[in-house]
């Protein structure tokens, strides 16, 4: 072999191996929300709060802050006063440490504890319209601030942990979450485009649920695509997932309620 | 059942104005079954109407194809101030009813 016959030898396999290296983590300058891959009635129906059908959750989610709940007989209300400001950035910042069972907690979770501990009520059960109503109310307040997960230290384990669980392959299909939405974000899947996967429209009203739904419901969702068992709602990898989902996000602006396809 | 309602709070007279109208509702077909096999029954909200001062302006017979939280969107001429009001009416015999006040100049 001369030495220009190697050369190209090498240049070939050089070619050969590019598409399949990772991709790995998106730069944040590339970073692009979900939003951005859907066609324009529905990015039009997203923007207009008059025709976004997640307003009525977050019309409901209003009724119920004020609403004495629990033996308490507490409104939301009664301690956090206006949402406009207490609650602003509240979003952007969970998943968040919580002391009181050492790990992190979404929003989600927050809520419910709140409504367990400070209400004295029953935990709303996942997925329920009055969780994700309050729930959709209280990330509504974050609207337009960027995704800023909390520089805690103690986050870091659990935050690699749910990175390990979006590098690792799972299901059937033996696909990773990071295999699409790392390494194909922007190519197509069957007909629908392979966005980013940043959670920062949660919780949101997909066209296909007709319904409003929960980041978990999403991630189960996914998790059923490539024939993987899927843990139960509130398990802690989810909460996990979602910490390390908001650190690939961070820096993009916060859209809740968003709307899907 | 909530509902968001939306029209201009002022227009000229003659002005052309878009009203729209969201409901939330599951809008269940009767043709589905739960986890036990056994028939859901339907219940859709299966009229809307819209008044403005009073005079029916638009009405719509709603089918169970129609997606859960039903949306429209038309069109009027503004011709004078008073309440434009909306009313749903589903198969169980809830009703819904929202309205917003329009001034004509």
């Amino acid at each position: 072999m001369t030495r220009g016959q190697r050369l190209s030898a090498w240049l070939l396999l050089a070619a050969l191996a590019a598409p399949l290296a990772l991709a790995g983590e998106i730069p944040r300058d590339q970073r692009r929300s979900g939003a951005d891959f859907m066609a324009p009635e529905t990015r039009a129906m997203q923007a207009d709060d008059t025709a976004n059908p997640a307003m009525l959750w977050v019309l409901e989610g209003d009724a119920l802050w004020r609403e004495p709940a629990g033996a308490a007989g507490q409104s939301c209300a009664d301690c956090h006063g206006d949402t406009a400001e207490s609650m602003r950035g509240v979003a952007a910042r969970h998943p968040a440490f919580d002391e009181a069972s050492g790990r992190p907690i979404d929003l989600q979770g927050r809520i419910n504890q709140c409504r367990a501990e400070r209400q004295s009520a029953e935990p709303f059960p996942p997925e329920d319209d009055r969780l994700l109503a309050l729930t959709a109310y209280v990330a509504r307040q974050s609207l337009g601030l960027p995704a800023d997960p909390p520089d805690d230290p103690r986050l870091v384990p659990f935050q690699e942990n749910g990175r390990h669980l979006f590098e690792r392959r799972i299901g059937q299909l033996n696909l990773s979450c990071a295999d699409c939405h790392d390494d194909h974000w922007g190519g197509r899947l069957g007909g629908a485009p392979i966005p980013q996967a940043h959670p920062t429209g949660y919780p949101l009203y997909r066209l296909e649920w007709q319904t409003l739904g929960s980041l978990q419901r999403r991630l189960r969702n996914c998790m059923t695509g490539v024939r993987a068992e899927t843990p139960s709602f509130g398990a802690p990898d989810f909460v996990d997932l979602e910490l390390y989902l908001m650190r690939r996000a961070e820096g993009l602006p916060l859209e809740a309620p968003g709307v899907r396809p | 059942m909530r509902s968001l309602v939306n029209a201009p709070k002022t227009a000229r007279q003659g002005e052309i104005i878009e009203i729209k109208a969201m409901v939330a509702h599951p809008m269940e077909t009767g043709y589905r079954t739960d986890a036990k096999g056994a028939p859901i029954p339907r219940n859709i909200v299966n009229r809307f109407t819209c008044t403005y001062d009073g005079e029916e302006i638009f009405s719509a017979d709603f089918f169970p194809a129609i997606s859960a939280n039903p949306f429209l969107s038309f069109t009027t001429v503004a011709t004078a101030s008073g309440p434009i009001t909306f009313t749903w009416t589903a198969d169980d015999g809830a009703t819904q009813t929202a309205t917003v006040e329009i001034t004509v100049t």
